[in-house]
């Protein structure tokens, strides 16, 4: 009788395995969070005007913000292919050139992508400031950015 | 299962574990707010690190608990296992929503919302909502066998999402990033969040021999009241 239960339990945590292994591997190929740019442009046609993320970085120097008119353009890149953003409202305060950023909107004909929602991409480095170096207060411009809206 | 298989407990340990949790508590939160600066690029946010990432290894050490505790309980049936089971379950709910509560107040300044449905973020939804449920299917059984055995087999198919958590940020495109390691963290910041790891550690067991010291009165007058309805039935 014990011996059953083990094999009961043996057997469970077997199938547990199967399922983490099957479910995982099948999602690994399906989820997709962001398409890239070179991804979004390969696709064209086929996703002008559907509700999508792009991920990428921001390229530098291509950063145009107009603070009275609230448009944000910029290019996003991922080394390979480069696509134009069109945004309102003022990014996250960690928003900068070269940064890894997820924008949410769609792909117009015109070659686009028009942004209602940029997210900043940061990663897992951390460290002290440098001399001379000040970390942006980013609490206090969120604070006052919402102040100002 | 008789209560007298419950065992009792040796006063005045609890308080001495209590006791060290909280200086080592102490020392890590004075380590992550005084000891070491902010990061260069955050600022000050970032030390929000020291207890997110803590509250997130409690989370799923608790849940780890639940799968052994579950695994064990269906092969040998002895209650204690399903107490201790029931125990860590709920420790890590309340940490698993800690975790999403920091990790939003940590995504607002630094990606720009506080949510969105990336793999990290929905895996660790999902989890929270199965220990939920492992906890509701728990209240809908009255025979106390058949919830132990219940709530085995959810602690045991569950656990499948504990590990996905964890590796979504390396399988899938996210949002969040991936783990930091020594590598791409500086080593004043390991050792703080080190400590903090350890503070929450001890956290977990501490708050792990209270609940279940609970769980076993809990039982007892379940079954003190479960013999009394059978005399009084008869």
């Amino acid at each position: 009788m014990n011996r059953r239960k083990m094999w009961i339990g043996l057997g469970l945590v077997a199938i547990v395995g199967a399922v983490v292994l099957l479910v995982a591997g099948g999602l690994r190929e399906n989820v997709v969070y962001f398409l890239t740019p070179t991804e979004l442009e390969a696709k064209g046609a086929e996703v002008y005007g559907a509700p999508l993320r792009l991920g990428g970085q921001v390229k530098p120097e291509s950063v145009d913000w107009n603070a009275e008119s609230g448009r944000l353009l910029f290019v996003i890149t991922d080394g390979e292919t480069e696509l134009p953003v069109e945004s309102s409202g003022a990014p996250p305060a960690m928003f900068s050139e070269g940064m890894g950023v997820v924008v949410e909107g769609s792909y117009r004909e015109d070659g686009v992508f028009r942004s209602h929602n940029v997210m900043v991409k940061h990663s897992n480095e951390y460290r002290p400031p440098e001399e001379g170096e000040h970390p942006k207060e980013i609490y206090r411009s969120l604070v006052d950015d919402e102040a100002g809206r | 299962m008789t209560t007298t298989e419950l065992p009792r407990f040796k006063r005045g340990r609890a308080p001495l574990l209590g006791l060290v949790t909280l200086i080592i508590l102490v020392a890590g939160a004075m380590a992550g707010l005084l000891a070491v600066p902010a990061d260069a690029l955050q600022g000050e946010v970032q030390r929000l690190m020291y207890v997110h990432v803590p509250a997130a290894w409690l989370a799923m050490l608790a849940f780890f608990v639940v799968f052994v505790m579950s695994v064990l309980y269906l092969i040998q049936r002895d209650p204690r296992w399903d107490l201790i089971a029931v125990s860590s379950a709920e420790i890590g709910i309340v940490f698993t929503a800690l975790t999403l509560v920091l990790g939003s107040l940590w995504g607002k300044p630094t990606w720009g919302v506080w949510w969105t449905w990336d793999p990290r973020l929905t895996t660790t939804a999902i989890m929270l909502m199965i220990y939920v449920g492992y906890l509701v299917v728990r209240s809908f059984a009255e025979d106390p066998e058949k919830r132990a055995r219940w709530s085995a087999i959810i602690g045991i198919v569950g656990f499948v999402d504990v590990p996905i958590v964890y590796l979504s940020v390396l399988w899938w495109r996210t949002l969040h990033q991936p783990p930091s390691s020594p590598r791409s963290m500086a080593g004043e910041f390991v050792y703080v969040l080190l400590l903090n790891v350890a503070a929450f550690t001890f956290l977990y067991a501490y708050l792990m021999v209270r609940r279940y010291r609970l769980a076993v009165a809990e039982r007892q007058l379940e079954e003190l009241r479960l013999s009394r309805e059978d005399r009084g039935g008869r």
